[in-house]
């Protein structure tokens, strides 16, 4: 069963508003994931992004909104028969089952034959490369090999859709690498509808076939990976994915004047009767030349093998450039340098 | 490497035995006394005479009867009580720890007086009216113990676990929960036992001949035979902890060999 390609099925989240008490985890939050898509949620803590995962495992009501599962309105089914499987961040194995057992548990439920179960528990082991661990209990387990044997687990009873709740992030950075690679070619392979939450934006970004970074109970962007770095909608986006620099700048019209020079305005995000804005620019949108009379001043250098990261400081505002570590010698501490916006249009933002 | 056996510290080795004689002396000097004869020599006689005393394997018996209602009454109860407050209203956890605690606090002979007067005749004609009241003794035990080995657990991670592969409330706790909570519900079983086999002023004042009470009765006619029961019950109670530990050893070994399925 494992290798079968199967239909993958799509989930719609419509709209939903979740509430804690006197906090709004959920302010109207939708997002559609194609059959067999890999969505993560990013976003800071407190952002509602395990909220909405919750919300359509079933284990949070929302207050209002719908799920849609396979085009079924979900809402109201108990997390019991909602058919997903989910990966928690703490090790959530059964301490009194082997790992066999663990992986066997949901065919148990679905009354499998014992035989049956054991065999596919089996192959599902060996799927995560533990098939040497079977009869291990959770606690003779690594952390990883926990995750691994929760992640056979989960796909065991085929669920409609994957849910990942920062699965990697009490993981030690090796394994967590290694984990990610195996999570991302078990979910292509088994071609599952999978929701991956993390606060990690290179895991969202390394992993998914799209990313919703989530602020404040709302998504702020859906985009692939690429385009949500290289065009980050809002200026959230823009500092929370990636490195950002925000520089005073003035505008006129369609322009923007930054580093005496005119660059036109992407999007500015309902803003257009400011005249002073922020411009956000990437590291790689800005060239840097040695010149005596330039209007910034290098005021830190880091070695970050290829590159080397400049920080300058041009009137008050300190720009963050790479450049690559073979000509960093040129730009020491105190060097007076000339800056040059090289991107065709940027991004601006009310000042702050 | 460290040496395997530490060496005692003088100033632990007075406190140990110190500790020793207090918890032992009584035990050896009524060991003494009921395989003592009048003179003062050694005999078995006492313990030979303890099957042929009249009353005896009555009050036995009735204590056996006793115990068992109350472990069956106090695993319907608490069990389900326990799991459902850290379950569904963990806010109430300290709540329920104080409201488990005041049987401890309030003395027996007041629990036992207001039951008695409280309780409709027919009811109070029964020994098992007891069993209520013992349940409400031995409440602190069973909940501290049951309540130490699910906060031990990440109960709710295991709950949505397992909800999450398609179980209902009920068969979490019967294959995630209560497995779990092995330990936890043996101690508790013992701890509650010992008690109920040992609780003296209730049965008395309820008018009842258990083991403790009829213990008791009979030292006015013969101290050395009630002695030899007092010490043959204890050692009793000995035996089931022993058992449990043994359980719970031997099950934790199994669980670390990969035997249990």
């Amino acid at each position: 069963m494992t290798d079968a390609l199967r239909e993958g099925t799509g989930v719609h989240l419509d709209g939903l508003v979740c509430r804690f008490g006197m906090t709004t985890a959920l302010d109207g939050f939708s997002l559609d994931v194609a059959p067999g898509e890999f969505v993560a949620l990013l976003g800071p803590s407190g952002c509602g992004k395990t909220t909405a995962l919750r919300t359509l495992a079933g284990f949070e009501t929302p207050a209002e909104g719908r799920v849609y599962v396979g085009g079924v309105d979900i809402t109201s089914t108990a997390a019991q028969k909602r058919d997903m499987g989910m990966v928690f961040q703490s090790y959530s194995l059964f301490p009194n089952m082997s790992a066999i057992d663990n992986v066997a548990f949901g065919l148990q439920l679905r009354r499998v034959n014992g035989t049956d179960r054991k065999r596919r528990a089996g192959e599902l082991l060996e799927l995560v490369g533990l098939s040497s661990h079977a009869t291990k209990y959770p606690h003779q387990l690594s952390g990883g090999q926990q995750q691994r044997v929760a992640l056979a687990r989960a796909i065991a009873i085929e669920p409609q859709v994957l849910l990942l709740d920062e699965p990697l992030s009490a993981l030690d950075a090796k394994v967590r690498a290694e984990l990610r690679d195996e999570i991302r070619f078990l979910q292509r392979r088994l071609n599952i509808t999978t929701l991956f939450v993390t606060h990690d934006q290179e895991e969202a970004l390394s992993m998914a076939d799209r990313v919703c970074v989530m602020s404040n109970g709302k998504a702020e962007q859906i985009a692939a990976p690429a385009t949500l770095y290289s065009r980050p909608s809002t200026a959230f986006v823009a500092e929370f994915v990636g490195v950002t620099s925000r520089i005073k700048a003035s505008r006129s019209g369609e322009q923007v004047v930054v580093f005496d020079k005119s660059i036109k305005i992407r999007d500015d995000a309902g803003i257009s009767s400011v005249n002073d804005v922020d411009v956000l620019l990437r590291p790689e949108d800005i060239s840097v030349t040695a010149s005596s009379t330039g209007l910034g001043i290098v005021t830190h250098t880091s070695f970050r093998g290829a590159d080397t990261r400049l920080e300058v400081g041009v009137g008050g505002d300190t720009v963050r450039v790479d450049i690559s570590s073979s000509i960093s010698t040129q730009f020491p501490v105190g060097e007076r340098v000339n800056l040059e916006v090289t991107a065709k249009d940027v991004l601006v933002s009310a000042r702050r | 490497m460290a040496t395997a056996v530490r060496r005692l510290k003088p100033g632990r080795a007075v406190l140990l035995l110190l500790s020793l004689i207090y918890f032992v002396l009584p035990i050896y000097a009524s060991l003494q006394f009921s395989l003592e004869n009048v003179q003062g020599g050694f005999t078995w006689s006492a313990i030979r005479a303890i099957p042929s005393q009249p009353g005896l394997a009555g009050s036995v018996w009735l204590s056996t009867r006793i115990g068992i209602v109350t472990m069956i009454i106090l695993m319907l109860l608490v069990v389900p009580t326990v799991i459902y407050v850290h379950l569904r209203l963990p806010g109430m956890k300290r709540t329920m720890e104080i409201i488990t605690l005041l049987p401890i606090v309030i003395p027996p002979i007041v629990l036992i007086l207001g039951v008695l007067d409280a309780t409709p005749l027919g009811l109070k004609a029964s020994p098992y009216l007891l069993s209520l009241v013992y349940v409400v003794l031995a409440l602190p035990f069973v909940y501290r113990s049951l309540a130490a080995g699910l906060d031990a657990l990440d109960l709710r991670t295991l709950e949505e676990a397992a909800k999450s592969l398609g179980s209902g409330a009920l068969r979490t706790i019967r294959f995630v929960i209560l497995p779990n909570l092995r330990s936890s519900l043996l101690s508790a079983v013992v701890l509650s036992l010992a008690l109920v086999l040992g609780e003296f002023t209730m049965a008395s004042l309820d008018l009842w001949q258990t083991l403790p009470v009829w213990i008791v009765n009979f030292s006015g006619s013969d101290p050395h035979i009630s002695t030899a029961v007092a010490m043959l019950s204890l050692l009793g109670t000995w035996a089931l902890l022993a058992l449990v530990v043994f359980l719970d050893r031997s099950h934790s070994r199994r669980l670390r060999k990969g035997l249990v399925q």
